[in-house]
């Protein structure tokens, strides 16, 4: 079984995004994460309370254009997680996702 | 204490367009797109519109009997939360105030706030008395040609006074509500009422 | 060897340019002293962040091009045209500058050594950012000449660049694939292949990921970075993603 893990361009080099490529994936929310969560969320699975199904939370889909990340499954489309930052605050509502597992290891 | 990147301006308007400018924003001559989700595509076949009262009365328009309300031209600047403004954006739309009347007939009564719901599932909160005498318009038109659904097409709000993430994209109805509920990102850190000249952009600013 | 990421929440750091070197027309690479710096994996990022006179912010991420094991962090940018910091990193900025950078970040796309192979790597663009960072720590950890540790983790990297000229890390590539015969390098050039090019000239596709892949019975790691097209079509093109 081959294991392919995979990270769209527009949060590698070029962090500029460009127009045509408004969807990213889950590698995008992890800086943001990081203000919420000590450990790593991007490594962990989220549960999808649309439809079920559990991915790795770097293989979902995210959009991050100005206001806010919002964090999609990419099997139903629906909101998984949603992070927006304000200049004093974080802002998180996972109410989209059923559970996040992580890694306990360190 | 934050450091200053040496030569970095970030995107400035050009001298001049200070006083058009609220507070914070600058111009872009663009038309960014901001999504928070896939661009949805509902055939015009099967697009409807529909304003629905606080006890669930309802009215509702097939896209042709929506676009043959009577319809107006409207010429505005917008102002993103994100900080981008553009100005005298040109637009053709239904007025709210037509919808309302024309809503009034079949027994729909409004109240003091509205929720816009669109395909998506996207969702904002405005006052009734934002979208009314002459405030708030649905727009299918962008410049002279239909509005691309990247930009909320085949018809969005338009409410340019308050910040663009009002103006929702893809509405498909507007509910009006006694009790005020925040929409999408109005639950996520952003202003309930949304003002660019107060610069209202978030929770508890003002 | 590899250090991990601290338990801790990531602060904003104060790193000092060192240098800045083009690698080709439209991409340079910084190299930067961070103080305090936790140590990183292959294939991770951090989010840039710069502050006008006024107080305007804007912030970014990039991908870390250096291997962990290497004494500068070192990110590669891409200048996008119409970008707000993509020129100032690729043009405005200089070695002795400040820049205010966060991280590491991401736990999902990362490789090290001991996650073993074969390995198979495919860029498009400025993908190769991180995918060199996974190639540079590989380098680093096989010690040369160490013929069987390269045996047991032979890497492959199928690249996708424009033309000739834009193919990011062409001569380190080409140098490290030089002298180590279990590191592969294939080139393709969607658009201007430079005369007697003899190599790929297209964008990548079933065929060509059949013709370069391992087979999966050689149960191999695969990393995909690039253009969300791109990104989309190889990993459906390889099952499976996770």
């Amino acid at each position: 079984m081959k294991k392919t893990t995979k990270q769209s361009r527009a949060r590698s080099a070029a962090g500029d995004r460009p127009v045509d490529s408004l969807r990213l994936d889950g590698n995008a929310a992890a800086g943001m994460l990081r203000e919420v969560f000590v450990p790593d969320l991007t490594a962990g699975r989220a549960k999808c309370a649309g439809c079920g199904t559990t991915r790795s939370i770097g293989a979902l889909h995210v959009y991050s254009h100005g206001m806010g990340m919002v964090v999609r499954c990419p099997a139903c489309d629906g909101v998984v997680l949603r992070v927006a930052r304000t200049p004093t605050r974080v802002w998180l509502d996972a109410r989209g996702a059923i559970s996040i597992v992580i890694s306990g290891e360190n | 204490m934050t450091p200053i990147s040496r030569g970095f301006r970030g995107r400035r308007q050009p001298e001049g367009a200070a006083a058009r400018l609220p507070p914070g924003q600058y111009e872009t001559r663009d038309f960014p797109v901001l999504s928070a989700g896939p661009t949805p595509r509902t055939p015009l076949s099967v697009w409807d519109l529909t304003l629905r009262s606080p006890d669930g009365q309802s009215a509702r328009w097939t896209w042709d009997e929506f676009v043959a309300l009577p319809r107006e031209k409207i010429t505005v600047d917008i102002h993103c939360v994100t900080k981008w403004s553009k100005f005298g954006t040109s637009w053709e739309g239904i007025a709210i105030d037509t919808l309302i009347s024309a809503a009034a007939a079949r027994g729909v009564k409004t109240a003091s706030y509205v929720m816009a719901r669109s395909d998506g599932g996207y969702t904002t909160n405005v006052p009734l008395a934002d979208l009314t005498n002459g405030k708030g318009w649905i727009a299918f038109n962008y410049g002279d040609a239909p509005l691309p659904p990247e930009h909320g097409g085949p018809a969005r709000l338009l409410v340019p006074h308050l910040y663009f993430w009002k103006s929702a994209k893809w509405v498909r109805e507007l509910r009006f509500m006694e009790n005020d509920t925040p929409g999408f990102w109005e639950s996520l850190g952003y202003h309930n009422y949304g003002d660019p000249w107060r610069e209202q952009r978030y929770a508890g600013d003002e | 060897m590899t250090a991990r990421a601290p338990a801790t929440r990531i602060e904003w750091r104060l790193a000092t340019v060192v240098d800045a070197l083009p690698e080709t027309p439209s991409t340079r690479t910084l190299r930067l002293d961070v103080p305090g710096w936790p140590g990183h994996r292959a294939g991770q990022h951090v989010d840039v962040r710069l502050t006008a006179q006024d107080g305007y912010q804007a912030e970014r991420s990039y991908s870390i091009a250096s291997a962990p094991e290497d004494d500068k962090l070192a990110l590669t940018v891409e200048r996008l045209d119409d970008g707000e910091v993509s020129p100032y990193l690729t043009e405005e900025l200089r070695a002795g500058d400040k820049l205010e950078l966060r991280g590491p970040i991401g736990g999902y796309f990362v490789w090290d050594v001991p996650i073993g192979g074969p390995l198979f790597l495919v860029g498009g663009g400025s993908g190769i950012v991180p995918l060199m960072a996974m190639i540079r720590h590989r380098n680093s950890c096989l010690a040369a000449g160490d013929r069987e540790a390269r045996k047991k983790l032979p890497a492959r990297l199928l690249y996708s660049s424009r033309g000739w000229d834009e193919v990011i890390y062409r001569d380190e590539l080409a140098a490290l694939a030089a002298k180590d015969p279990t590191l592969e390098v294939v080139h393709t050039l969607t658009r201007n292949p430079p005369d007697g090019w003899t190599g790929f000239h297209r964008r990548i596709d079933r065929a060509m990921l059949d013709e370069v892949a391992w087979p999966a019975s050689d149960n191999p790691r695969v990393f995909v970075c690039g253009p969300t097209p791109l990104v989309e079509a190889v990993a459906s093109t390889l099952v499976d993603p996770v």
